[in-house]
């Protein structure tokens, strides 16, 4: 099993859901951004799903994707996104990468997917990468022992959910509505309708992102789903604040309390 | 030739899943799957569909004024030397052969019961046609198009809005086209139920390539009977604008079968392609994905998308459809590039000659073919008949050009 599993067989265990947090690497800085996630771990976030910048980010909303120009208008390259990953995975909690398609493949699929496994990577979500487009990373990721994370949505067809978990590893990460990335005032409806249907026909733990930004809400995805993704809300503790002092101290209050929140499932 | 030589032949299409050999395919989130699949579903249906057809040829003939006229155009070829046949799409309905896909993609929104569009625009070309037939359709619309660009194309801001269109300013990323396309996808996957993004052009994730030049692809079956009517046979070559290509491949489908017609795709080479300021994706970029295709992109080393450059606001654009890239890769078509100043010099050089003011786009093609015309002359040992797509008309780039030229008048 791999170690993403093995996070969500002790949450279960103990009655409760797994928080995956999400940074988009290089933002502030490379170095800023290996702070940022360790204190994140600190304060209590079980998974570091580390976002590889991207120029055209369709499935995030505004706030990851003025990060994301912060953070490649400082330069980073994919590169520094595996060393980014190794730095925490060097803190014990799993690290998963979520990347737009077009950097890994100008990166060389199975290249990128060696390179990940020998940073102490798990696995890839891959917003704008579905199954039917995937044989190079399927071939990759089996060869190089990576897990595979691709979306499930409320409008996917029971026979594309049946199918795309079919070829999920590790987890499969649930869009809560039909949206981009970023906090909300209410959670979604149609998440705890996904997630039954995604339960019918896989096994795997599931994760809930888009839209959860505090602890209540955390609650109330922790109370269906197996782990909650939260990544806008933590991003903007670092864009809000005046200082990176005071931004890493919103980060860890923020982290602290989602970690509450997952542990106080609403049900 | 023989007779059964000049009828014509079906062109490629893609394979069920959209993929144009090694490029197409769907590069999107699965939110937007169903969404794809019911287009894919309903433009197939449409295009067995009698009735479908016939409401599609009525709109074409009664109110985007086609087909478009085959002219002759002589004080052009002389100064070409070579025999000039320009398809006027410049004289359709909204200035440009875009009416054509806005026409089709508004009469499948209808039949997939939706009430709202969306679209991206450059130069807003695409959202004054978007908004021309939301109007036509009375259906919601609402266009985005970069920060920079509603600044630098106010009057087109001001079209939009006349004919009923929200005009929404895109801030983020480097607030031109390609972050127009990324917004109009972000609302497109909120909005799916109602909406129809309405792509501008023959990329995207499948349906929308092979959908799009089917709208459009009668350029080409009108040019070719045209110019079998008024030469007795075949051109030597068919020329176009290559941007996304959606003119170019309306005028290509018909003669990809014809293997004697050469094909080329003039693409914006800016400054020049060595100068890395350009929009040359195919001459100048390299495989890889992007808005939800695999295609030739403008890209740096790790894959983000580099900024295009062109004087031409509707080929300042750092991808092109993948069927372009999938005929390139055969051969079958010829891609190259095309300078400002060259196509400028074109501009100048159809004014002058015929009376008529090519859209800077449309320029490019004239200028590939002034340099096109004397090799293939030397080639054939004889004057070559070319067929260019004019695909749009210069209203919309008369300040650009007057810039350009220096012949404005100093602010009083």
């Amino acid at each position: 099993m791999s170690r993403i599993g093995v996070a969500f067989d002790k949450a279960r265990a103990d009655g409760r859901a797994v928080l995956v947090g999400c940074m988009p690497a290089g933002f502030p800085t490379v170095e800023g951004s290996i702070a940022a996630m360790t204190a994140m771990v600190e304060a209590g976030v079980d998974v570091i799903e580390v976002e590889i910048p991207y120029s055209d980010p369709v499935m995030d909303g505004p706030v990851i994707q003025q990060a994301s120009d912060i953070a490649l208008a400082g330069g980073v390259r994919t590169a520094d996104t595996m060393r980014i990953v190794e730095a925490v995975a060097a803190t014990g909690a799993p690290v998963v990468t979520m990347t737009y398609w077009n950097p890994v493949e100008r990166y060389g699929v199975d290249v990128f997917a060696r390179d990940l496994a020998a940073a102490g990577g798990t696995g890839l979500i891959t917003p704008d990468l579905i199954p039917d487009e995937a044989d190079e990373w399927l071939a990759a990721s089996d060869a190089h022992g990576l897990d595979r994370t691709f979306l499930v949505s409320p409008s996917s067809t029971d026979a594309r959910l049946a199918m795309t978990v079919e070829h999920c590893r590790g987890f499969v990460y649930a869009t809560a509505v039909m949206g981009v990335t970023g906090a909300r005032a209410r959670t979604s409806d149609a998440a705890p309708t996904l997630v039954s249907r995604a339960r019918a026909v896989t096994d795997l733990p599931i994760g809930v992102g888009l839209g959860v930004g505090t602890g209540a809400q955390a609650g109330t995805v922790a109370g269906y789903a197996d782990g909650v993704i939260v990544g806008s809300a933590l991003v903007r503790c670092l864009l809000d604040a005046p200082t990176e002092a005071e931004g890493l101290a919103a980060l860890r209050t923020l982290s602290a309390e989602l970690a509450e929140g997952v542990r106080n499932p609403t049900r | 030739m023989s007779a059964d030589a000049l009828a014509p032949v079906a062109g490629p299409q893609p394979d069920s899943a959209g993929h144009f050999g090694r490029f197409g395919g769907r590069f999107v989130p699965e939110a937007l799957v169903a969404a794809l699949d019911e287009l894919d579903g309903a433009w197939r249906t449409a295009m067995a569909d009698e009735s479908f057809q016939a409401e599609f040829a009525a709109l074409l003939r009664d109110y985007a004024a086609t087909p478009s006229l085959l002219y002759e155009a002589r004080r052009f070829s002389a100064k070409v030397g070579a025999r000039v046949l320009l398809k006027r799409e410049d004289l359709n309905h909204t200035g440009a052969h875009k009416v054509r896909n806005v026409l089709g993609q508004a009469l499948l929104t209808k039949r997939m019961g939706k009430t709202r569009v969306i679209a991206e625009t450059g130069a807003g070309q695409h959202g004054v046609a978007t908004a021309t037939a939301a109007a036509l359709f009375d259906l919601e619309c609402v266009v985005y198009m970069g920060q920079v660009d509603t600044e630098r194309q106010a009057l087109n801001v001001a079209r939009m809005r006349m004919l009923g269109a929200t005009v929404v300013p895109v801030t983020n990323g480097s607030r031109t086209l390609k972050d127009a396309m990324n917004e109009a996808m972000r609302d497109w996957v909120a909005n799916v139920d109602e909406t129809h993004y309405l792509i501008g052009t023959a990329a995207g994730p499948h349906p929308f390539p092979a959908m799009v030049r089917d709208f459009v692809r009668g350029i080409g079956d009108e040019a070719r009977q045209q110019c079998l009517d008024l030469t007795g046979g075949l051109p030597d070559a068919v020329t176009a604008c290559v941007g996304g290509g959606s003119n170019a491949l309306g005028i290509f489908h018909a003669f990809v079968p014809d293997e004697a017609v050469r094909l080329y795709g003039f693409e914006a080479g800016g400054d020049g392609v060595a100068t890395g300021r350009h929009a040359a994706s195919i001459t100048g970029g390299s495989a890889g994905v992007l808005h939800g295709t695999r295609t030739y992109v403008l890209q740096d080393a790790d894959g983000q998308t580099l900024e295009s450059h062109s004087i031409s606001a509707g080929l300042d654009y750092p991808g092109v459809g993948p069927e372009h890239a999938w005929l390139h890769d055969t051969g079958r078509a010829q891609y190259l590039p095309v300078t400002d100043d060259e196509a400028m010099a074109a501009f100048e050089l159809l004014c002058r000659t015929e009376g008529i003011i090519p859209a800077i786009e449309s320029a490019h093609a004239l200028a590939g073919t002034v340099g096109l015309a004397p090799k293939l002359a030397a080639e054939l040992g004889r004057e070559p008949t070319i067929v260019v797509n004019l695909s749009g008309r210069g209203d919309k780039d008369v300040h650009t050009a007057g810039d350009y030229f220096g012949i404005l008048d100093k602010e009083r």
